[in-house]
């Protein structure tokens, strides 16, 4: 078998608190995940449950404190140069315009100026943001800047695609117009895919398999769902075909539980 | 004409602004027409008087104000530029930070006019003497925002451009660098205005040229007139570059959002 494209081992993440006391908060406990090339994976969990931390790793932002993680079989260290990694909250450069943001990836690499912003134009053009390429991001709407920050990112050509509840911010119409984009870009180039949300029927409707994550302290994967859905899909439609709905039940008797216990938690802290 | 009366337009606005100098002046000159308190206030049509002589007939002051300008623009960029170094380098060194932490705010909290007359010892009468006060002014404002400013960019945006490949100096050029001079802009306003207190306190302690100098030999002989007059040109230049720092913060900082801004296509 080839080699995953991100495999997680035994990864352990404790944290210690920085105000002395020695007080230790384990958010994720011996997960262990692999996503193949050209997967679609999707990690649902209550919230809270530590599924950031687990794309960190992912990342290479974070170190685990025990496990390991590997790139197309090789060992990472440092940052994971092949990803590209989009994420929740707001990560354009204020600075820059629109264009000069979606570029910014090439001009770190040192890729020809000129190259960049032809590059940089079409990318724009492919997010639908064409016409808005000088902007400020303050000037831009929520949907917009996601659209930027997807462009960001896949300028690159990463082969691993870390994503991080990137649609959560989002009204529904737009959502599922980008969920629809994201699926286009992702059948044209099949790069490995890792979604963190906390939106089930979003996982269905996107993945390839679903991962369900228990309720923290101690994350853990409880239940793992292939998803055997036709692609192409609509994410507005699927949700109607009777698969998605079994599925949906399935995945749910799962991660109902655990949603409880992390609400239960969350009301007692 | 009964908008130009409505403070809420701009041109009403300007009217009762007019209107409150004009009243302040008409005060002034009825009040100072007694001789014993124009002796303590001076007298507005002999303030004017003194301007027109020092800018039309005499035309005496541009040496002074030359003197007292490159004071404050070179106080202003020296300042500005070793805080905004020094900002940075501290920001982003935990240990430097560490260490010389108890120092700045000793630095900061000591009252720096005293060190006149010291700067004086050091660099001479010359106009260094006050360049190097009102340098220990602007430094610690500039210093300390861009410190401030460092220590707070989004972690996000850090992360951001570190998965899209940027190195330290990268992170420095295009993360660090316009977030702290988006504080250091913040702070551009309060420093320049300080570079001038900075330059005319130098001179008034000790200088043989500049507009201190020029209000510090009319108080010793009594001249009210020349004081005020000193005073209000020192204003109107204090305004003018206020006004200059606005212009070029405009120009750098188009990106910034602003209140109650519609789209801009």
């Amino acid at each position: 078998m080839a080699d995953a494209a991100l495999s997680l081992d035994n990864i352990t993440c404790t944290f210690v608190s920085r105000d002395g006391g020695g007080k230790r908060y384990t958010a994720v406990k011996d997960t262990t995940l692999a996503i193949a090339p050209g997967e679609f994976v999707s990690v649902v969990g209550p919230t809270g449950c530590g599924k950031s931390t687990l794309l960190n790793v992912g990342a290479g932002l974070l170190q685990p404190s025990s496990g390991q993680v590997k790139v197309f079989g090789q060992p990472l260290k440092g940052i994971n140069t092949r990803a590209g990694y989009m994420f929740q909250g707001e990560a354009l450069l204020p600075w820059r315009s629109a264009l000069e943001n979606v570029i910014a990836g090439l001009e770190f690499a040192g890729v020809d100026r000129a190259e960049s912003l032809e590059r940089g134009r079409d990318w724009m053009r492919r997010v639908g943001l064409s016409g808005f390429e000088e902007r400020y991001p303050h000037q831009m709407s929520g949907g917009m800047r996601k659209r930027a920050m997807l462009a960001q990112t896949l300028i690159r050509d990463p082969d691993i695609i870390l994503m991080d509840e990137p649609f959560s911010a989002l009204d529904i119409q737009t959502r599922q117009l980008m969920e629809n984009e994201v699926l286009d870009l992702w059948m044209a180039k099949r790069k490995a895919v890792l979604f963190i949300t906390h939106d089930l029927d979003e996982a269905i409707a996107m993945s390839d398999r679903v991962v369900v994550l228990s309720a923290g302290p101690g994350t853990h994967p409880i239940g793992e769902f292939a998803i055997d859905l036709p692609r192409p899909r609509d994410v507005a439609e699927v949700r109607a075909d009777p698969r998605f709905v079994e599925l949906h039940a399935a995945i749910w008797g799962v991660l109902r539980e655990e949603v409880l216990k992390g609400y239960a938690q969350q009301k007692r802290a | 004409m009964s908008k130009l009366f409505k403070p809420s337009s701009s041109l009403g606005l300007r009217f009762w602004q007019l209107l409150l100098l004009a009243v302040i002046l008409v005060v002034w000159y009825v009040v100072t027409l007694d001789p014993k308190v124009a002796f303590f206030f001076g007298q507005p049509i002999e303030v004017w008087g003194r301007i027109w002589a020092w800018f039309v007939t005499n035309r005496d002051i541009y040496l002074h104000l030359w003197v007292t300008l490159s004071e404050t623009v070179l106080a202003f960029f020296i300042g500005t530029i070793s805080g905004l170094g020094l900002g940075l380098w501290l920001g982003l060194s935990n240990t430097a930070s560490a260490i010389l932490d108890p120092y700045i705010k000793a630095a900061n909290s000591m009252p720096r006019v005293i060190l006149a007359p010291i700067f004086g010892m050091w660099f001479g009468l010359g106009i260094w003497s006050k360049v190097a006060l009102a340098v220990t002014l602007v430094f610690f404002i500039v210093f300390f925002n861009v410190y401030q400013g460092v220590r707070e960019v989004s972690p996000t945006l850090l992360d951001n451009a570190r998965m899209l490949g940027a190195g330290r100096r990268q992170l420095l050029r295009h993360v660090y660098l316009p977030s702290a001079t988006s504080w250091v802009f913040s702070s551009l306003h309060t420093s320049v205005g300080l570079a001038f207190v900075g330059a005319v306190v130098g001179e008034y302690l000790g200088s043989a040229s500049g507009v201190g100098y020029l209000i510090l030999q009319a108080e010793g002989t009594f001249d009210v007139n020349t004081v005020f007059a000193g005073i209000v040109v020192l204003t109107a230049f204090a305004l003018i570059l206020d006004y200059i720092v606005g212009l070029g913060e405009k120009r750098l900082m188009k990106w910034q959002p602003k209140t109650g801004e519609t789209e801009k296509i």
